[in-house]
């Protein structure tokens, strides 16, 4: 709780409490705490004198400003035309399969959620997955599970 | 209509011909006038879409009276199917950035941002660094200019230019009524020119090698060449600079891979172009526009699949205000599917395509106003597809 | 400003530049069909329902949000245009639940009647209505049906831009954008005041208040209870516009028969309660000012603000939840006559207290939450066991098969049923002030306040904060401390100009003594109970009733009412006295502000 608080400041503090500074101070807030808490959007609507439906009205329009809990990674494999050609669907079920979870669930450790974006800007690449900030094209079954494996090698074997 | 044969350009990355500061210092040698002059001359429009006069744009937001404007460069290529703006950041960031320079002397700016898609937050590594140094620089020059980045949060529609300002307002991003337009009252309701990424570049490059090997290029209506994102069953999928007014069979016969059974140019939001039509069809602001996306389907591809994955996209990104469009997108995709599925009768095509006729006058904004693009293109040439 | 020409379907019209061709259409009474357009709120153009053709353009254009300009040639009402409407309205409806049968705003619905005025075909599309939608009524006051929603966003403009509360937002985005309150809670863990403003600007039944009438219609037919009603006093300036009159008609005496046709036992007059607001408000000011300034007593805040207005006190307790000490400790008269009617009342009758059920009938949707607040129980019973509002009474006038025009007038029943003008201004902005300085400075100075006819023109009508300052001279010699002050007041309605008034004290930059706020635009004549529509224009009409009202009584001044009189010679005995205390005064309670 007290963390929180603390960020908002700090983001507040870095980024303005000007309306015009919303959007970056959610991204903050969700680079650090994965999505956005009640907690953390009330904060954020008292520093810059919002409502909190203002907040949330807003966060919710945006697909990477999450207003439910998700995992501390997130997968997002893109669902659009070009890479359902190249065979993003492939791509899904390995990781459905690995991480024992369905499109749009997070793992039991909070380590995962797996997501469809749409187009991710590399189509000539597919099939294409995003996962946090870093870009994984023409990947394969295998080349998937290697990635979400070295982003958490422990997590994998517990399961 | 004269054909011109298919060539292949090399302004936007070309790097022997970008000393970037050089461009910058030549265009401050000119008076803004003379800047926007040119770029009227060159016949340059917009390459996100739209294709509004790039120099006309300029020219109405420096009329404006304001100590306060803005240069944005929209970098929120969402557009299925497109990726230049993420290759031409990656590779050519300086000339984006120059042309916003040079926007901003034209037009009396001094603050642009760079608004990028959060899912090209990758770049701002490189990018930040670049910016930080480059507006030291043009400090240097004497341009009172800065650049400041701006992560978008994920929505297709903040690519619309007034849905952009908006969620640069730490708003949801929904398109704004218009008139009044950017010009006038744009970001933070003051004048704004807003361009989209690979325009800026073409404006740096016309200042540095001026309107005539430009203009020699394209045609009377589509001066110029212009980055295009190949996609789909192509075993040259990549960026390509072409120049514009080419046939669809040019370009067919250059990409596709023999088997070639339709183009979707420009994107969800553009036209699909069968293969009767390739012959008599150019690409271009005359012809059929297109941003840069460019998907090649063949033979064995179900334009049907392909049709709905369109409609999923517009019913999710559509930013929700206005009736034609929020309700429009999904009665066309439920529409497409009960007809698949033998619920509602192939005629109800019909009642879809007026629908889509609706969309296209009453929408509020760019989005749902071109829905009917790739609906009428494919559903008119693939009747079969979608019934059976 | 420049005016500029354009044609309307072939006419010629003349308007300032900046209007919209809505407004040009207007002019020369063509009327275009509008849905999320509100003359309160500002421009949206999402619902595209006006569309129109303008030459030259491929597009149509909204004509709430197209400037006119100059040489524009407009087409109303073409084969495009109307194709468009129709699809628009068709479009509406397939994401609608369409049971108008069993739709509380029924033959009162923008959809409903665009619906019908366009003959949409209810199968041109298929249904895109979400599954499984829940009501949500866990508001005393507010009901919110999103299955009956048209999203034309009239309701968040209304809570922002009127009311500056912000408890509605939009959410989501395409086909899951929706209405919603912070994470979608439901509505009474929300910040919302219950004001009821945005029930008033939803065209449709997706936001209502809470009903109660059918505990009413019960409590009257069982043979044990006995019922009283007080009606409020902007209600009988409003209610004939639910029953055929036009507005502004005062239908005072005909709404007591009606009531008494309905089988209420005794119809009373919230009016009267309102006076005895008055006698204990203006006590409990004069009281405020002598602590403040004979005793230098710090702990005494001024200015002393109004508490009638139970919008008004839930959004000052989530808001300024610093500042409750401001508010003046005197129950609204909804909440006096309740306490008043199972004690006083009951005792004066001779009936037990436990068989009376105490309805008011209201302007307001917040009154429903205040009858509920917990506190509100100071007779040993719930005070008030059901507020209605102006509608509300509307239906069941109808439900009884009255005919409303042909009804006889008759008075309020007695005792609680006598009232003066100062009491029936109460329901305008400004009234409460007016009334108070009428008794206040009479008491301090033995005359009349010093404004013709009583009539105190500078705290009445539309504009968003009003001020006035009377110098009180020759005052009494109780109140010779009061001797050359000026008193001065102001007057706030709608929350968004509440909320400046409140910046300012919260600043401790307030220069006044005594404050009035109204959580509605124009006061309770524009209440969240009453009739819909509701605008400016509409407004103005029922206050300009009220004063009517006013000016039609013999008494004007609150404390001149013989009832008043009465209850604190038998009663009350003193103002601000012991049982006034137990009775007619309350406390606030601190609420979250996010
Ligand atoms: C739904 C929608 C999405 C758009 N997305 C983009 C985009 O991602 N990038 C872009 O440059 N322009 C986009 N546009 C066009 C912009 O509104 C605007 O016209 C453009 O940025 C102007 O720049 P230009 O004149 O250089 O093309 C979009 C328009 C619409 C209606
Ligand atoms: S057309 Fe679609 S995206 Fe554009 S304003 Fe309307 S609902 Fe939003
Ligand atoms: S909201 Fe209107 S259209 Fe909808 S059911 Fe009720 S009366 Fe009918
Ligand atoms: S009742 Fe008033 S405060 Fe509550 S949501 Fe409606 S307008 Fe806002
Ligand atoms: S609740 Fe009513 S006012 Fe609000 S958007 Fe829905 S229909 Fe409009
Ligand atoms: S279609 Fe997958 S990245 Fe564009
Ligand atoms: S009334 Fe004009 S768009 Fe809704």
């Amino acid at each position: 709780m007290i963390q929180t608080k603390n960020l908002v400041k700090e983001l507040v503090d870095k980024h303005g409490c000007s309306r015009n500074n919303l959007l970056p101070i959610l991204q903050g807030v969700v680079a650090d705490e994965n999505y956005l808490t009640e907690k953390a959007m009330v904060e954020v609507a008292k520093a810059l004198d919002l409502s909190s439906a203002e907040v949330y009205g807003t966060a919710s329009f945006y697909s990477y400003l999450f207003t439910k809990p998700v995992g501390k990674n997130v997968i997002r494999v893109c669902k659009t035309i070009s890479c359902k050609m190249s065979g993003k669907q492939k791509i899904v079920q390995a990781i459905e399969k690995l991480l024992k979870i369905k499109m749009g669930e997070t793992t039991r450790d909070k380590q995962f959620t797996l997501i469809e974006s749409n187009c991710l800007g590399w189509c000539h690449k597919g099939p294409v997955m995003l996962v946090n900030d870093d870009v994984y094209s023409e990947i394969t079954p295998e080349k998937a599970i290697d990635i979400i494996r070295d982003l958490d090698p422990k997590h994998l074997t517990d399961f | 209509m004269g054909y011109k044969g298919l060539k292949k350009v090399d302004i936007i990355f070309d790097c022997a011909n970008c000393e970037p500061l050089e461009v910058l210092k030549k265009a401050l040698a000119m008076t803004p006038d003379q800047i926007i002059e040119q770029i009227i001359s060159s016949g340059l429009r917009g390459r996100g879409g739209a294709g509004f006069p790039t120099g006309l744009k300029w020219k109405l937001a420096k009329a404006e009276k304001s100590d306060v404007k803005y240069v944005i460069c929209n970098a929120d290529e969402g557009e299925p199917g497109t990726f230049k703006d993420r290759e031409i950041l990656d590779v050519v960031p300086s000339k984006v950035l120059v042309g916003m320079a040079i926007c901003a002397y034209a037009i009396g700016a001094k603050e642009g941002f760079v608004y990028l898609r959060n899912e090209y937050n990758f770049l701002l590594k490189d990018l930040n660094p670049l910016i930080e140094k480059f507006n030291k620089n043009i400090q240097n020059l004497g341009l009172d200019f800065t650049i400041k980045m701006f992560s978008g949060s994920g929505a297709y529609i903040c690519g619309e230019e007034s849905a952009l300002f908006e969620s640069m307002e730490g708003k949801r991003g929904e398109p704004r009524n218009k008139p009044p337009y950017p010009t006038k009252i744009g970001y933070n309701g003051k004048p704004t020119v807003i361009n989209n990424v690979e325009t800026l570049v073409y404006c740096t490059m016309i200042i540095r090698i001026g309107v005539e090997p430009f203009k020699k290029l394209g045609t009377s209506d589509s001066r110029g060449s212009k980055v295009f994102s190949i996609s789909g069953d192509t075993t040259k999928a990549g960026i390509y600079e072409l120049e514009l007014g080419i046939g669809v069979d040019e370009f067919v016969k250059e990409f596709g891979n023999g088997d070639t059974k339709a183009v979707q140019i420009g994107g969800a939001s553009g036209f699909c172009v069968p293969r009767k039509d390739f012959k008599n069809k150019i690409i271009g602001f005359e012809g059929v526009p297109t941003g840069g996306s460019m998907m090649i389907f063949n033979s064995s591809r179900s334009m049907y699949n392909v049709l709905k994955d369109y409609l999923e996209f517009f019913a999710e990104e559509s930013c929700g205000q206005c009736t034609p469009c929020r309700v429009g997108t999904q009665q066309l995709l439920k529409g497409i599917e009960a007809i698949k599925r033998g619920e509602k009768p192939s005629s109800y095509l019909n009642q879809l395509l007026k629908l889509t006729e609706t969309m296209k006058v009453a929408s509020k904004c760019g989005l749902g106003q071109s829905v009917q693009n790739s609906f009428s293109s494919i559903v008119n040439n693939f009747r079969e597809e979608m019934i059976y | 400003m420049s005016i500029i020409n354009l044609t309307i379907d072939n006419k010629k019209v003349s308007i300032e530049k900046g209007q919209t061709i809505l407004d040009a259409a207007k002019k020369v009474n063509v009327r275009i069909p509008t849905l999320c357009h509100h003359e309160d709120l500002c421009v949206a153009g999402n619902c595209r329902v006006c569309v129109v053709e303008v030459e030259g353009s491929k597009t149509l254009s909204a004509s709430c949000a197209v400037p006119a300009e100059d040489g524009m040639v407009v087409k109303t009402n073409t084969p495009k245009v109307r194709n468009a409407r129709k699809d628009i309205v068709a479009l509406l409806v397939s994401e609608h639940n369409t049971q108008c049968t069993t739709c509380y705003r029924s033959m009162n619905c923008e959809l409903q009647a665009l619906s019908a005025e366009y003959n949409i075909d209810n199968n041109r599309y298929l249904s895109v209505l979400k599954p499984n939608i829940e009501i949500d009524r866990s508001s005393w006051s507010i009901e919110k049906d999103d299955s009956k929603c048209v999203r034309c966003q009239r309701c968040v403009r209304t809570c922002a831009e009127l009311q500056h509360v912000n408890a509605l937002t939009v959410s989501g985005k395409g086909k899951d954008m929706k209405i919603s309150t912070f994470m979608d809670l439901p509505l009474n863990e929300a910040i919302c005041t219950n004001c009821g403003q945005c029930v008033i600007h939803c065209p449709t039944g997706a936001l209502t208040e809470r009903r109660y009438f059918d505990r009413v219609w019960e409590a009257i037919g069982n043979e044990k209870k006995h019922v009283v009603i007080n009606t409020a006093p902007s209600v009988r300036v409003a209610i004939g516009e639910m029953l055929g009159y036009p507005v502004g008609s005062r239908v005072t005496g005909k709404m007591v028969t009606s009531l008494k046709r309905l089988g209420v036992d005794s119809v009373l007059d919230t009016d009267f309660s309102a006076d005895l607001t008055i006698v204990e408000e203006g006590y409990e000011l004069l009281q405020r000012l002598r602590k403040a300034l004979v005793e230098n007593d710090t702990s005494i805040k001024l200015p002393m603000i109004t508490s009638c207005s139970p919008g008004w006190v839930k959004f000052i307790e989530h808001i300024f939840p610093e500042h409750l000490g401001h508010l003046s400790t005197c129950k609204s008269p909804q909440q006096m006559f309740g306490a008043l009617s199972k004690t006083y009342y009951a005792e004066k009758k001779g009936i037990d207290p436990k068989d009376i059920v105490s309805i008011s009938i209201m302007p307001c949707a917040a009154k429903k939450f205040e009858a509920n607040r917990p506190e509100m129980n100071d007779s040993g019973y719930r005070d008030i066991d059901a507020g209605l509002t102006t509608r509300e009474l509307g239906h069941m006038i109808n439900q009884a098969g009255l005919n409303f025009a042909e009804l006889e007038d008759s008075e309020f029943d007695s005792i609680m049923g006598e009232s003066t003008g100062a009491g029936a201004i109460f329901g305008a902005t400004g009234g409460v002030m007016e009334a108070a300085l009428r008794t206040a400075y009479e008491l301090v100075t033995g005359r009349d306040v010093p404004f013709d006819n009583l009539n105190i023109l500078p705290v009445r009508g539309m504009e968003g904060i009003k001020e006035a300052a009377i110098k009180l001279e020759n005052c009494l010699p109780d109140w010779s401390f009061l001797e050359g002050v000026e008193l001065k007041v102001a007057v706030a309605h709608g929350l968004i100009n509440a909320r400046k008034i409140m910046d300012q004290v919260a600043a401790g930059k307030s220069p006044y003594h005594f404050i009035e706020v109204m959580a509605c635009p124009g006061g309770c004549i524009g209440g969240g109970g009453q009739p819909i529509p509701t605008n400016d224009e509409i407004r103005k009409k029922r206050a300009e009733a009220i004063y009517e009202e006013d000016m039609n009584m013999p008494v004007r001044k609150s404390h001149k009412n013989p009832e008043i009189i009465k209850i604190y010679k038998e009663f009350l005995k003193e103002p601000l006295g012991e049982v006034s205390h137990r009775l007619l005064h309350t406390s606030y309670k601190k609420r979250n502000h996010y």
